[in-house]
């Protein structure tokens, strides 16, 4: 049981990792709008096109 | 949705040629839009047809570059683009600048532009391949939710009005959005309570963790000390950044109430928060005793979902209308001496400038007109209903449409000088002067934290005389069980749900506390202009034979009087075409109507007196006789044809068709339903009695200060809800308990009103009043759920006999209920059931 004492520390490490990410991604305003990243991963990636003209 | 538009699409992109088959026996659809092409634009040598010119240039655009992919989206839903012609040069202007650009990190120019007309995935493809389009354009991101669009450029290489004309030319018509500055603060406050709820939810399911060990542990053959103190010591170390980091929120509202002197719910939660941290860690170092640690981090979580998800609500509901109140326009035609026209932003105006107003801008500025005829739409301003005509030498008012033909204007007063902003002051003023309505909620939680709070002191004062120390453990139990997590929830939860659901029906609410005033009936001002009718001239009634139709019209598309308009709109909207006949010769006489030869025949359309004088047979007996109803309220407009009076139309501003209905069943539910209206009193009385209002509920001539007098004083007896849309009734919707800003409406009826209505017509309210009173039932509901849960917990709390267990499964499902309370409860009609 005494395996408790270094996995539970481990454990909160990840959870402090979680939250700093997740606190990271917050500021970064990753949550902002919720709505539009899903309709802009339908979109196929630009084909390697002509020249944008001047 | 199929649409006849990607394959149409689809065919011009391969280089098939289409020209061979039925092109001209089906309409052919446009290939930008998926219209129907008209006769005229219908082109047998190209294999892509357009419905105008618009549409030609946003489709050569995107082909051109390469972007034709667009095309091939299902869900596309293009509106035909209506170029205007726009320089957009106002967005160049140093006073636009100082507005809405802000400067990023990288040196780049960045701002946000409100757009028309977005709808879905394509949308975003298109809008985001701006940079693709003009070089100096960084970065393009739009969010679909918002219809914004961020647009970071480089001021070196490309000027921002040539982005708004690219916009323009895709279909997307772009307007400054007005709330630039504090909507940053906001998203930084939005990002803020994220991090806060992240934090607070991850430490809360470790402590419960924790907590799950030990309680097992009680329940099992019992766990060993050694490792029950280490998983205490472990939830304190959890439990103390907890507090001061997130539950920081709750302390600084129990203080803000206190130095208020007013009974806050965070007062209690403080208190509990602070107590129970406090005697858990005197037990975690004592080594006995219950630690409240998992309650505590629990209720922090908790409670801070719920006020972000009210807040959030509310919020959406606010952005809705100011985004809407972006459109009006904020740009003036400007003509310098040398008579050159010029954009600039509305706030540049200096009086003595001479303005070029087109037909169908809104008048930027209060001034004298100098040039053209026209007439001027000033039911923003009166709500009166028929457009008033403007000649030289007249006054005109910013803030009214010019209806018909182009204007010059010499400027007088501008910006804050101007009228409307006089008006709008006042506007302001009653906003300030309301007092905010006490909720429900808020009462009830005044006395729960006064109730807890003394039987808190009593238990502890009561067990103090025995076992001292555990008087305190009783009376810390009672706070945290009675924790009014569910209370908190209770009206937050009920009021979003409620609102999410109304604003997918097209009704925005802007606070929960308009929804408790709406539960009741109570007294019901309408405006009429705009509101209960349609405000704007069209035909009421045609009284003659089909044949004089197409005479009519091609002789009203000489004039642009708005009489002649509505009539020309109203005849030609017939489900059979007219078929026009040529005009040979035409000749307008102000004041009195137009006369001309059409198709060899001499037509007069005009005033009664003016057909009757000219008629060479007698004008029929029963054509003199008034007219009841609806027509007591429009003008007769005569035509005749050859000197023989045939045909008698009526111009008015027609009700809108659920009016009737809408009020009846408002009354039905004991409303007081009233009308209030700028306009003649003879015809808000006539309106009224055609829907089944009584005289004395029908008051005209009322001025915007007459109006807003008029809330005043019903406000003194009880609630008034008052529903208008234009300036004019701005400043008594701000004053009335709820003020309702209706479809189409003016910016600043939109922006005092508490609610306002997307769908055009009366029936939302209905809906409204009824999802009001449903919400309010959700609410009490959950309302007496918690304080059930709360006075059962207390109870085993005051006879001591709670233990950490019981309190640690009794608060979620209390919190539980409230949620599934107010999911399931019948607030609005959970499926929307728009019509368009």
């Amino acid at each position: 049981m005494s395996i408790v004492y270094l996995v539970l520390p481990l454990a909160l490490i990840l959870v402090l990792a979680a939250v700093l990410a997740f606190a990271w991604a917050a500021r970064r305003g990753q949550f902002d709008d919720l709505e539009t990243p899903a309709l802009r991963m339908l979109h196929d990636d630009d084909p390697p096109t002509r020249e944008p003209p001047a | 949705m199929t649409r006849p538009t990607s394959a149409a699409a689809l065919d011009a992109r391969s280089g098939a040629a289409r020209r061979s088959t039925g092109v001209a026996a089906a309409p052919a659809a446009c290939a930008h839009c998926g219209l129907a092409v008209p006769e005229g634009f219908v082109d047998e040598e190209r294999a892509e047809q357009f419905c105008c010119a618009g549409c030609r240039t946003a489709f050569t655009i995107i082909r051109d570059h390469g972007l034709d992919q667009y095309y091939g989206f299902g869900e596309r839903k293009t509106a035909p683009v209506r170029s205007t012609g726009r320089s957009y040069e106002e967005f160049d202007h140093e006073a636009f600048h100082a507005l809405h650009v802000s400067r990023t990190s990288e040196g780049l120019s960045r701002t946000e532009l409100f757009l028309e007309g977005v709808h879905c995935a394509s949308c975003v493809w298109l809008v985001e391949r701006v940079p693709l389009l003009l070089r100096g354009v960084a970065r393009a991101e739009l969010n679909v939710g918002r219809s914004l669009a961020a647009i970071e450029w480089d001021a070196g290489q490309v000027q921002l009005s040539a982005v708004a004309r690219t916009l323009e030319s895709l279909g997307y018509a772009p307007h400054p959005y007005l709330g630039i500055r504090r909507d940053e603060v906001r998203r930084r406050e939005d990002r803020a309570a994220l991090v806060r709820i992240g934090a607070a939810g991850a430490i809360a399911i470790n402590v419960m963790l924790a907590a799950v060990a030990m309680y097992s542990g009680v329940l099992s053959n019992g766990i060993e000390g050694e490792f029950e103190r280490f998983f205490r010591w472990v939830s304190l170390a959890l439990t103390v950044p907890a507090i001061l980091g997130p539950g920081r929120v709750f302390f600084s509202g129990a203080w803000a109430a206190l130095r208020t002197r007013t009974l806050h719910l965070d007062l209690p939660i403080a208190i509990a928060l602070a107590a129970g941290t406090a005697r858990g860690t005197v037990n975690t170092i004592t080594d006995q005793g219950p630690v409240y640690f998992d309650g505590v981090t629990i209720l922090i979580f908790l409670l801070l979902v719920g006020r972000y998800l009210q807040q959030r609500g509310t919020r959406a509901a606010t952005d809705a209308s100011e985004l809407l109140s972006s459109i009006t326009p904020r740009g003036a035609r400007v003509v310098d001496d040398r008579g050159a026209v010029r954009e600039l932003p509305a706030a540049a105006l200096l009086p003595g400038m001479l303005l070029d107003v087109r037909a169908g801008d809104t008048i930027a500025a209060d001034g004298i007109v100098e040039g053209g005829r026209s007439a001027v739409n000033v039911s923003l301003l009166t709500g009166e209903s028929r457009p008033v005509a403007a000649d030289v030498g007249s006054q005109v008012f910013a803030g009214t449409l010019n209806v018909s033909a182009p204007l010059r204007v010499r400027v007088e007063r501008a910006g804050e000088e101007s009228r409307v902003a006089r008006l709008l002051r006042q506007v302001e003023e009653s906003t300030r002067r309301r007092a905010p309505v006490v909720v429900l909620a808020n009462r009830l939680a005044g006395w729960f934290v006064a109730i807890v709070l003394v039987l808190a002191t009593a238990t502890w004062l009561v067990g103090i005389g025995g076992d001292s120390s555990a008087a305190l453990d009783h009376a810390i139990a009672l706070l945290v069980v009675t924790c009014p997590c569910a209370l908190a929830m209770a009206t937050p939860l009920a009021v979003t749900v409620a609102t999410g659901r109304a604003a997918r029906r097209g009704v925005f609410i802007k606070g929960g506390d308009a929804i408790e005033a709406l539960a009741r009936p109570s007294t019901l001002l309408l405006d009429k202009t705009g509101t209960v009718t349609e405000g704007r001239l069209s035909l009421v009634r045609w009284d003659g034979p089909d044949w004089v139709k197409p005479l009519v019209v091609a002789l009203e598309r000489e004039s642009t009087h708005p009489l002649a308009d509505g009539l020309r709109l109203g005849l030609t909207d017939d489900a059979a075409p007219v078929e026009t006949s040529p005009v040979e010769s035409s000749e307008h006489v102000t004041g009195a109507g137009i006369r001309g030869t059409v198709a060899g025949r001499h037509v007069v359309v005009g005033s009664p007196s003016f057909v009757g004088r000219q008629a060479s047979a007698p004008v029929p007996d029963e054509w003199l006789a008034a007219g009841e109803g609806i027509l007591a309220t429009a003008t007769p407009v005569w035509i005749s044809v050859d000197g023989v009076a045939v045909a008698r139309a009526w111009l008015g501003d027609p009700i809108r068709p659920d009016a009737a209905a809408s009020i009846r069943a408002l009354r039905d539910a004991g409303w007081d339903v009233r009308l209030l209206s700028g306009d003649a009193t003879p015809v808000v009385r006539a309106v009224g009695s055609m829907l089944g209002l009584p005289p004395d509920a029908c008051r005209g001539e009322a001025s915007p200060e007459d109006k807003l007098h008029e809330v005043e004083t019903l406000r003194r007896t009880g609630r008034v809800v008052m529903v208008g849309d234009g300036v004019n009734d701005a400043a008594a919707i701000a004053a009335a308990t709820v003020g309702i800003g209706v479809h189409g409406g003016a910016e600043a009826s939109l922006a005092t009103a508490d609610i306002y209505l997307t769908t055009p017509g009366l029936s939302p309210l209905v809906e409204l009043a009824r999802g009001a009173g449903n919400t309010m039932r959700v609410i009490r509901r959950n309302i007496a759920f918690s304080l059930l849960y709360n006075v059962a917990g207390a109870a085993l709390a005051l006879t001591g006999t709670i233990s950490p267990l019981i309190a640690a499964v009794l608060m979620p499902i209390s919190s539980l209920t409230v949620v599934l309370g107010s999911w399931y409860g019948h607030s609005f009609p959970r499926q929307a059931a728009r019509s368009a």
